[in-house]
Parts: C-alpha cells; sequence; structure tokens
C-alpha cells in the first residue's frame, strides 16, 4: 500500500475518536462553555465503553454506555459551571483528575479481560473503490456513524431551532433571556450532549481501535480535542477535517518506520499542537473573530452575561 | 483584540504542555512516608524482616511483564508463609518510587524488588538511605559500585528469542516479520536482533521491520504500529510492549501470526500464536528471597549486576507453548538451538555478526559475554529500521 493512503487510512482509524471529542466540545463552546475535562469524558467514555461491552457482549451497547458515561462527567461540569458560575478552566481540569483516579480505580477489574470488540466491515461496492475504498470504507461501524454524525450536528447547530439557541446562548445570551429562555438549561443541555460525544470518542478508542482497557489510556487525545476546535474556528465540518489531519499527523511516524525511515517520535508526536499555534499566529485575529462571543468573556475572566 | 488572541495563543500552549506532561503521569499512587531512621544492628542487610516488597510500573493483569511479576510474588507468598508480601502497582519511573519503597519499608519490609527498568535510581536512593534492606533491581544495570545490600538481575531474554525468530522464520510466508517496540535500550535492541538472527537461521530471507511506540503501553499507538507493519506484508508480528493485547488481537484479526512476548496470551490468537518469550519469575524470586533471608546476600551473585542464560542456570524466560502452525520438523530445529545456546560457546550472536551498515560487529568465532550482549547499540543486517538516537 502506499505511504500516502496508509497515512490517510490511518488518519481516519486514529483521528475518530479525536473527532468526536472535537465534535463534543465544539457543541460545548458553541454554548459559550469550554470543558477541558474533555480527556476525563474520554477516559470515562472508554472504561464505561469497554466494560458494558465485556458485560453484556454487544459493543453496540458498549457505545451507548460511554456515552452516558461522558455525559454524566460533564454533567457535573454543567452544574459547577452554569449552576454554579464556577471557574470553567478550574472545573475541567479538576473533572479530568477525578476521571484518571475514579478509572484507575475501578478499571483495573477490566484490564485483563478480552470483549468482542467493533469489527472492521467494508462497504460492498463502496470499499473497492481505489484510494477512497481503502482510506475511508473498509472501517469498523463507529466511524461510519462519525460520517452521519457530523453533517448531523452541523445541520442541528446552523440549521434547526434548536441550534440556534445553542448558538444565541454562545453569542448573546442575554437576548435568550429577554425572550424567555432558560440560558442555564440551554447551556447544560450543550455541555453534557457534548460530554456524551467525549465519551463515544472514548468508546471507540477502546472498543473500536486499541480493543483493550488500561489506565490513561487516551494519553492526551482530549487536549488533542480541545486545541482542534480552536484549529477548526468551531465548525463541525472543519473538525471533521482537521480530526483527520491531525490523526494523519499521529499515523506518520509508524508508516514512516515500517518503511525503514529513521524518525523521531516524540517529535512526530507534537506536530497537532505545532499545527494548533501556527494556525493561531497565521488567522490571529480572524481565529478570533469565529470563537463565540461568549466563549471570549471566558478567557478574559469576565462574568457571564446570564 | 490583539490581547485576546495572545490569551487564546497562550492558553493553546497551556494545553499542549498539559497534554504533555500527561502523556507521561500515570496514578501516581499517593506519597507520604518519610525516610525512617534505618536499623543499626550489625545483622546482615534483608534479615528480620516481616515482609517483601514488589513494585510494578504497571497493572498487574496487563497480559505482559508487570502480570508476570505480580505471577512470581504470588510464589514468594506460597515459599514463605511468614513473610507478608507486599506488593504496589501502576509506581512511576520517579521520586514515586522511592515513596512507595519507603511506605514499604515503613510495613516492615526489608526485602524489596524494584521491578521496572527506570526504577533503578530510585532504587539505589533507597539502598543508600537503608543499608539494613536490601533493594533489588530488575533488568537494569549499575554501573557504579554495587551497594553491600543492591543488585540487579535479570534473564536473557534474547535466548528465548532467538529460538522464536527459528519458529517465525519457517512460520512466514511474506518473509517479512513485524517487531513493535517502545524505547531503542539495549536490551530491546539484543531481542531484536537475536529475533532476526534466528529467523535468518532458517530463512536466509527473512527481514524484520521494526516501529516503535515511545511508549511501554499506548494500545492506540500500538494498534498504528501494528497496521501500519500489515500493510507493507509482515505475516509475523511480535513486540516488546509492557501490554501486548492490542497487537496480538490486531494481526489476529488481520490474519497475521502472533509471537508473543512476557505472558502466553495464546487465548488472544487461537489461529495465529506461534509461541513467545514468557516469564517464570519465581524459581529465580525464591532463590533471591532463600539467599537474603539466610543472611548470605553480601557478597553473593545476587549482589551484582546477575545475568542467568541457558548456559548458566534456569532462564527465567521460557517459550510459551506452541500454536497450531509450529511442524515437528520446527520444534526440532528449536531444540536443536537451544541445546547450542546452553553449551558454553553457544549464543545467538555467534561471530560474524554484521551490523545493519554492513560493519562487522562480532569478529567470526568470537562468543559475546552476556554483559556485551546487555550493551548492545547496533541492529544486525536484516532489520529494517533506524535507532532514533
Amino acid at each position: 500500500m502506499s505511504l500516502v493512503v496508509d497515512v490517510l487510512a490511518g488518519g481516519v482509524r486514529g483521528g475518530t475518536s479525536i473527532m468526536y471529542a472535537g465534535l463534543g466540545e465544539t457543541v460545548s463552546e458553541r454554548s459559550g462553555v469550554i470543558n477541558l475535562g474533555t480527556e476525563g469524558a474520554m477516559l470515562v467514555g472508554a472504561l464505561a465503553g469497554y466494560a458494558v461491552t465485556a458485560e453484556t457482549g454487544s459493543p453496540w451497547i458498549g457505545a451507548l454506555g460511554g456515552a452516558a458515561a461522558g455525559a454524566l462527567l460533564a454533567s457535573i461540569h454543567a452544574l459547577l459551571v452554569v449552576v454554579r458560575k464556577a471557574n470553567q478552566f478550574a472545573s475541567g481540569l479538576t473533572l479530568l483528575f477525578l476521571a484518571l483516579g475514579v478509572t484507575s480505580f475501578y478499571g483495573s477489574d477490566y484490564v485483563g479481560k478480552s470483549i468482542n470488540p467493533f469489527t472492521k466491515w467494508d462497504v460492498p461496492g463502496l470499499s473497492d473503490i481505489p484510494w477512497i475504498g481503502e482510506i475511508f470504507f473498509q472501517n469498523d461501524p463507529l466511524i461510519y456513524v462519525s460520517y452521519v454524525a457530523v453533517p448531523l450536528i452541523w445541520f442541528v447547530l446552523f440549521r434547526t431551532r434548536m441550534g440556534l439557541l445553542v448558538r444565541t446562548a454562545g453569542e448573546r445570551s442575554d437576548s435568550l433571556t429577554v425572550n424567555g429562555y432558560s440560558v442555564e438549561r440551554i447551556r447544560s443541555a450543550a455541555v453534557i450532549a457534548g460530554g456524551a460525544l467525549s465519551g463515544l470518542g472514548g468508546a471507540h478508542l477502546s472498543i473500536a481501535y486499541a480493543n483493550a482497557w488500561f489506565e490513561n489510556m487516551v494519553v492526551g487525545r482530549g487536549f488533542i480535542a480541545v486545541a482542534l476546535v480552536i484549529f477548526a474556528s468551531w465548525s463541525p465540518l472543519r473538525v471533521m477535517g482537521g480530526a483527520y489531519l491531525f490523526g494523519s499527523a499521529l499515523a506518520l511516524a509508524p508508516a514512516l518506520q515500517a518503511r525503514g525511515y529513521g524518525v523521531n517520535q516524540f517529535a512526530l508526536d507534537v506536530i497537532p499542537f505545532v499545527l494548533t499555534l501556527l494556525v493561531l499566529a497565521v488567522l490571529g485575529k480572524r481565529t478570533l473573530a469565529a470563537a463565540p462571543d461568549e466563549l471570549k468573556r471566558v478567557f478574559e475572566n469576565a462574568p457571564a452575561k446570564t | 483584540m490583539s490581547a485576546r488572541t495572545r490569551r487564546l495563543a497562550a492558553f493553546t500552549g497551556a494545553i499542549a504542555a498539559l497534554a504533555v506532561a500527561l502523556s507521561s503521569c500515570s496514578a501516581a499512587s499517593s506519597g507520604g512516608g518519610g525516610g525512617g531512621a534505618s536499623g543499626s544492628d550489625s545483622s546482615e542487610p534483608g534479615t528480620g524482616g516481616t515482609a517483601v516488597g514488589f513494585i510494578m510500573v504497571g497493572p498487574k493483569d496487563d497480559f505482559g511483564y508487570n502480570q508476570a511479576v505480580y505471577d512470581g510474588s504470588e510464589i514468594i507468598k506460597k515459599k514463605f508463609p511468614d513473610l507478608k508480601v507486599i506488593t504496589a502497582e501502576n509506581v512511576p519511573e520517579d521520586d514515586n518510587a522511592a515513596r512507595t519503597m519507603e511506605q514499604m519499608i515503613d510495613k516492615g519490609a526489608k526485602i524489596i524488588f524494584a521491578t521496572s527498568y527506570g526504577h533503578l535510581d530510585a532504587a539505589v536512593q533507597v539502598a543508600k538511605d537503608h543499608p539494613d534492606v536490601v533493594v533489588i533491581q530488575q533488568g537494569n544495570t549499575i554501573t557504579d559500585t554495587v551497594e553491600p545490600n543492591m543488585g540487579t538481575y535479570f534473564g536473557t531474554v534474547y535466548e528465548p528469542m532467538y529460538l522464536a525468530g527459528i519458529a517465525a522464520g519457517k512460520a512466514t510466508k511474506s518473509d517479512k516479520l513485524g517487531y513493535v517496540y517502545a524505547f531503542p535500550i539495549p536490551q530491546t535492541i539484543a531481542n531484536i536482533n537475536a529475533f532476526e538472527r534466528g529467523a535468518q537461521s532458517v530463512n536466509p530471507d527473512a527481514e524484520t521491520i521494526t516501529v516503535s511506540t515511545s511508549s511501554w503501553c499506548d494500545p492506540a499507538k500500538q494498534r498504528s504500529a501494528a497496521d501500519s507493519l500489515l500493510s507493507q506484508g509482515v505475516d509475523v508480528i511480535t513486540q516488546h510492549q509492557d501490554c501486548t493485547k492490542t497487537v496480538i488481537e490486531a494481526a489476529e484479526a488481520k490474519g497475521a501470526m502472533t509471537v508473543g512476548y512476557h505472558a502466553d496470551a495464546s487465548s488472544l490468537a487461537p489461529k495465529g500464536w506461534i509461541t513467545g518469550a514468557v516469564w517464570n519469575w519465581g524459581p529465580l524470586y525464591t532463590d533471591i528471597v532463600q539467599t537474603i533471608v539466610d543472611g548470605k546476600f553480601v557478597g553473593s551473585e545476587y549482589n551484582a549486576n546477575y545475568r542467568v542464560g541457558y548456559k548458566t542456570g534456569e532462564n527465567p524466560f521460557v517459550l510459551a507453548p506452541y500454536g497450531k502452525v509450529v511442524d515437528a520438523q520446527t520444534k526440532a530445529a528449536i531444540e536443536t538451538a537451544k541445546a547450542f545456546l546452553s553449551t558454553a560457546t553457544g549464543s545467538p550472536f555467534v561471530g560474524p555478526v554484521i551490523a545493519q551498515d554492513g560493519s562487522i560487529a562480532v569478529a567470526a568465532g568470537k562468543v559475546p559475554t552476556y554483559a556485551e550482549v546487555d550493551g548492545m547499540n547496533y541492529f544486525v543486517k536484516g532489520v529494517i529500521g533506524k535507532l532514533s538516537s
């Protein structure tokens, strides 16, 4: 297989968990709430997905379990920062470390267990297309679900009343209040939905990609997702592209090594962050222009207008 | 506006720093417990304790390195009913290791096994602070003077890896073998070289393609590494990782074969399992503990950098049971090779050994010592991949 196909196919497979988490963070940040606990939501999703799959024998139920666990962790964030107006950075990071501890503790029983994971399923017809087929249509079902989820989330955010409310909560929350909506309720819903997506991303890692649970197995992919959202200017479609780009960056090291090239894996591992910093440096103000207004308040440490 | 942009940039930088920090952190065992005053009586180090401590870098059921340590500690529990066995999982290779060992000493341990390569510095420090406690480290080498209450031990894992290489060289149809490893430390390099030399001994065309993950256990990176190897036509995969499940299952799913490492994982690959180099620490741990409690540790072979292989005693590395793909002829070839390794002049690296760059690494007819193999810093010819510096 050519290097390009190898790297891009690896990018789709390895980037999907980051994409789900990035989509979750996008929904949350669009409503004006940043969640640095995305890494934690992925961790609880990875463990819950694995544990539920091990207990029920069904990876589909496992995936739902992963999403539910992510939503549960995010609901604590919603309670703290939306209802109690706590500092968003502090809450997110604290929840991450809570998730690390809790999953290490409860996960030890599942380290040695085997599961019946999602398996590769070639889409009839499409998988035979040269290049495209190998990259996009010889994958696991959760990857196919993401092909539907991305346009769906875009549609909901930008073409429905629900999406309008979420975006308004993130841009001009006072206008919602004036019109009799509860900003708290809208933001909480967005944060919890975001947590569910991040949990699903974690479950993709444990029950579709690596097919294993180990403590701290997300190793920073949740933070890549947070960086990705800025990189993608809070757009679900660009999150998809960015996730594949970051995923391909991660797939580059093994692909080169398997061809006998000497590479420094540590240098390649920081590519996603270097890319994000480059985007920030090059686009500067334009990146910021895309940020939801209420989110900018978080960065400026100004009290939220609710 | 530009102030906002700067904040956003600083914020992203902070995220990057966090991610880097996180990727090297595991759930730290809670600290505490200062160094107690060490015993002042003149008895031999390691005697008079009520417990034996084992610190492990990972979880005890990882189908790998740490599980083997844990299984060994269970043997100690059975063989020495008077001693309490204290185990600590997920002990990082930093100050936390020293703190965990101090806690074990507080709980009555006079013998401590520090079982990860990177636990050595902490082990040396604890041994110096507690002359009455024997701290013994698994897998690394003390290059300074060895304290009277210190030692390292290891098996010559590259010997069974050489034998497994024979099985892999016979089994492969594409003549491409894959090796997923963590870091280019000498022990790993010797394993990879021995595996390739074993394969070459029965199949001169066999190549070993290497991919590093820069982590002892990052399952997602392992999957990515396995995918890259499989897409290059590799049909036998082996590894030097602490957790081994992901790579084995990825190979099995693609119809490739597997040589295991650390633990018998044949249940994960019913079709493609060949064999593996697995551990049997029980006998060596038992002998080390017995030597210490008998008060004979100082000056013993364990009070040094002890290495045991087929020719000097009972190698803690043994071959795992064979899978279906291994035929009788291959088994016979492996038995012959094992008998050769057990002779005084037997080694996977009997010269001439040609390095990857074509230079002669071991002269014709020369047999490198265990210590020389322990310091290996080059790939042999037939290994594909560069050692990153």
